[in-house]
């Protein structure tokens, strides 16, 4: 099972290193990693995909707590949370695609960002599910290029959603 | 008062109670040694290779329980550690070692004598530190002695760039740590605690499993309290030996891969397996899924990653030893109304029987020295009391079978990896510890070998330690699975071209001394523990001689190998192979 572990660590160098060569050491496989400040200049976010069965999963989170300058894990999966990831994708503008790819961006509400003579760079951001159906729906009328952020996802506060947020955890609001 | 890094190192290890420092110099370290030149109160011990430096360093840990301390240069200085670092790390050993670093501005570059010793020893460490500027450096030193000391203790690396030894400012050791990342779990929760006592007070055919984090957290009088009030019977991994005395009706000495007969029957016969600070080692466990197959488990471990790691658990209590024994006692009395179980109960009875079918013994042999005669013999004239240290291989095995520890702190060896070269460095560390001890290191011709040369560091620092080498020719171990597994196919185990041992010994100043038949061993013990200088011993022992019982590789523990098996016809036994062998190449 897929299993979203927000970590906060100290913002310090190496914690990355520390951190990815724990999962590398293991044999435990990272799917997608992100790291960014958090609003205390001192801590940062590492927010880390990861799959596995229940067993590696405590294995993972004891880990990862053992080390010194992890401050808490959350495995946001026992949790109501919002996720999102971004993507940028160049996609070539020939004539007679055009249209299709203006109605592709508008169904997504994603938006462009750069255009030459023969390209589109377009922005989409959205949980994981979204940003896959998107860049699906691009793929025959020709991907230049693609990039795409590991994912961040954060805690859900209200309490009462929290209950059926946990049974559809990706099913977050539309903008 | 401002003060140089080197100052600040210098007068942080004091602050730290550090008393001895093992290691050795390098361009990148020498104003650190310029301050050690104009300081007496720290010793330094100059070693002839950085590995044995971090053995010492960590046997002094051992044998102490303070934290060790190493410091060394920059690049090979520091690569040279890495054996000694994950040694450390596997047998949850406190060090904190110090390496040099080139100056900061060349870091990443390339430097002459740089290695991103961080990066190498990140996996195999505790914690590692880099020293960015000198206003770091008193909290990074106070921050990696706590680490390395107190939760599951472990090897700490701070490595110091030379500019920041140069570098000045005001001195001002912390006296407090915080670390916001890192808050061990001292106390068991008390609801575990209750329901542990009770299922340790139920069940009939329990069994206590110690490793060595009850001898790191000294928690053996609880342990014994323990085993006592319940009159359960206490058996101990390799690392684990000494921290329940060897001679008590209740010592069920090793479990294990060379654990003996009834040992491995009471482990997969008992209905509650009592661990604590033992971690379920694959040479403990043999295969995974036969392992205990009838019992419940309670896991006692200061260091929440090693519960459920390999093994179900029904109890576990992430806590420190000595207060969770402590607990366990406590509530154990109280269920049980005081009154201390006694006697021969049918468990115990069981495992009599199971002791008197096939006890620990070898054969003795009136022509060929016998390597289990010697670590009889040795046991004899100590009577557990000395520190003994052991390489890796058989003799290990053979010492961990038959010498009985009495007292935890007497049995420094490398557990988790096995490091050959391990023993004589660490008979050093421990020796210069306790001066006035009597220290041995068991060791095997080979891994003798991959060390001997701190026998100079040996007499510099007059350190009179005994080893005996059970010199049987081979890398004794690794020709026992060729004989068994790889039928007899003697590769590269075979080890030609030892030195003449007493001459070595000599060549040095030291003692040496020679047995080859029985009836000189006593002998040379008696000589060689009557002295006071460092003496080894060569004891010529049957080469052919195997450590049983055994567990193959991958089998239950209950399903032992306890002699040779007979001799294949279609192959010749191995001493005539051999000879075969050596006929044919004369030829
Ligand atoms: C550094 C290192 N290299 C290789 C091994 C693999 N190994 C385990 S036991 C052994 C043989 C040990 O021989 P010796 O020290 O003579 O002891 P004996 O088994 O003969 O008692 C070897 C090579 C090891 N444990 N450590």
């Amino acid at each position: 099972m897929e299993h979203i572990i927000s970590l906060l660590v100290e913002n310090k160098f190496g914690v990355l290193a520390r951190v990815a060569s724990l999962f590398s050491a293991r044999g435990f496989n990272i799917e997608s990693l992100s790291v960014g400040p958090t609003a205390d200049p001192t801590m940062s976010m590492i927010t880390i995909v990861t799959t596995g069965d229940d067993r590696i999963l405590e294995q993972v989170n004891k880990q990862l707590n053992k080390l010194i300058d992890v401050i808490k894990v959350v495995d946001l999966t026992e949790h109501a949370y919002v996720e999102r990831e971004t993507a940028l994708v160049k996609i070539h503008t020939r004539a007679e695609d055009r249209a299709e790819v203006f109605r592709i961006i508008e169904v997504f509400r994603a938006k462009i960002v750069d255009s030459t003579p023969g390209t589109y760079t377009v922005e989409i951001t959205g949980d994981r599910e979204k940003v896959e159906a998107f860049i699906n729906q691009l793929r025959p009328l020709g991907i230049k290029e693609l990039v795409r952020s590991g994912r961040i996802a954060i805690m859900r506060d209200e309490v009462k959603t929290a209950v059926d947020q946990r049974r559809r955890p990706h099913m977050v609001e539309a903008k | 008062m401002k003060l140089t890094g080197a100052e600040i190192f210098v007068e942080s290890l004091k602050r730290e109670g550090v008393k001895t420092v093992f290691g050795l110099p390098g361009g990148v370290v020498l104003k650190i040694f310029d301050v050690l030149y104009q300081d007496k109160d720290l010793d330094f011990v100059l070693v002839r290779h950085e590995q044995a430096a971090v053995h010492m360093a960590e046997a002094y840990a051992r044998a102490t329980g303070k934290v060790g301390v190493a410091l060394v240069t920059s690049g090979p200085g520091a690569t040279n550690t890495v054996t000694g670092l994950v040694n450390a790390h596997m047998d949850s050993c406190p060090i904190v070692l110090f390496t040099g670093q080139v100056v900061s501005s060349l870091i990443g570059n390339d430097a002459f004598q740089e290695a991103d010793i961080v990066g190498i020893s990140r996996s195999v460490t505790k914690h590692n530190y880099l020293v960015k500027d000198v206003s770091e450096l008193a909290t990074t030193i106070k921050e990696a002695f706590y680490l390395a000391g107190t939760g599951r203790p472990g090897p700490v690396l701070v490595d110091i760039p030379k500019d920041v030894t140069m570098a000045s400012m005001e001195f001002a050791y912390p006296d407090k740590v915080y670390i916001r990342g890192y808050n061990p779990t001292y106390e068991g929760n008390k609801w575990q605690i209750k329901q542990a006592a009770e299922a340790m007070a139920r069940a009939e055919r329990p069994v206590l499993y110690v490793g060595g984090g009850v001898i790191n957290s000294d928690a053996s009088e609880e342990l014994y309290g323990l085993a006592e009030l319940l009159n359960i019977p206490v058996t101990m991994t390799l690392m684990g030996l000494g921290a329940f005395p060897g001679t008590h009706p209740l010592s069920l000495g090793m479990l294990g891969m060379h654990g003996s007969h009834a040992t491995n029957m009471a482990v997969h016969h008992c209905d509650l397996l009592i661990a604590v600070g033992a971690r379920f080692d694959d040479r403990v466990t043999g295969k995974i899924s036969e392992f205990v197959p009838k019992a419940k488990i309670i896991h006692i471990d200061v260091d929440p990653t090693s519960i459920r790691k390999n093994i179900h658990v029904d109890i576990p209590i992430v806590g420190d030893a000595k207060p969770v024994l402590r607990d366990l006692l406590a509530q154990a009395t109280a269920i049980v109304g005081g009154k201390k179980r006694e006697g021969k109960t049918p468990w115990l009875q069981q495992i009599a029987a199971w002791q008197s079918e096939r006890p620990l013994a070898y054969k003795p042999d009136p022509k060929v020295i016998k390597p289990q005669f010697v670590i009889d013999m040795i046991y004899r004239r100590t009577h557990g009391e000395a520190i003994i240290t052991s390489d890796v291989g058989q003799h290990q095995m053979w010492t961990a079978q038959f010498y009985k520890f009495a007292k935890p702190r007497t049995w420094l060896n490398s557990g988790g990896l096995g490091t050959m070269g391990y023993g004589f460095p660490a008979a050093l560390g421990a020796q210069r510890a306790f001066p006035g001890q009597l220290v041995v290191c068991v060791t095997g011709d080979g891994s003798f070998q991959m060390n001997l040369q701190e026998l100079a560091t040996a007499m510099v620092y007059d350190l009179p330690v005994k080893v005996a080498i059970l010199n049987n020719g081979y890398h004794g171990m690794v020709r026992q699975w060729q004989q068994l597994f790889y039928q007899g196919h003697y590769s590269a185990s075979r080890l030609e071209g030892g030195p003449d041992y007493v001459k070595l010994a000599e060549a040095y100043g030291a003692v040496g001394l020679r047995a080859t038949e029985p009836h000189e061993v006593e002998e040379v013990l008696d000589e060689a523990f009557a002295s006071k200088k460092l003496v080894l011993m060569d004891f010529q022992v049957d080469p052919y001689e195997n450590c049983y019982p055994m567990v193959p590789a991958g089998g239950a523990i209950n399903q032992m190998v306890y002699e040779d098996p007979p001799t294949d016809a279609t192959r010749p036994a191995p001493a005539a192979q051999d000879a075969q062998k050596e006929s044919i190449s004369l030829a």
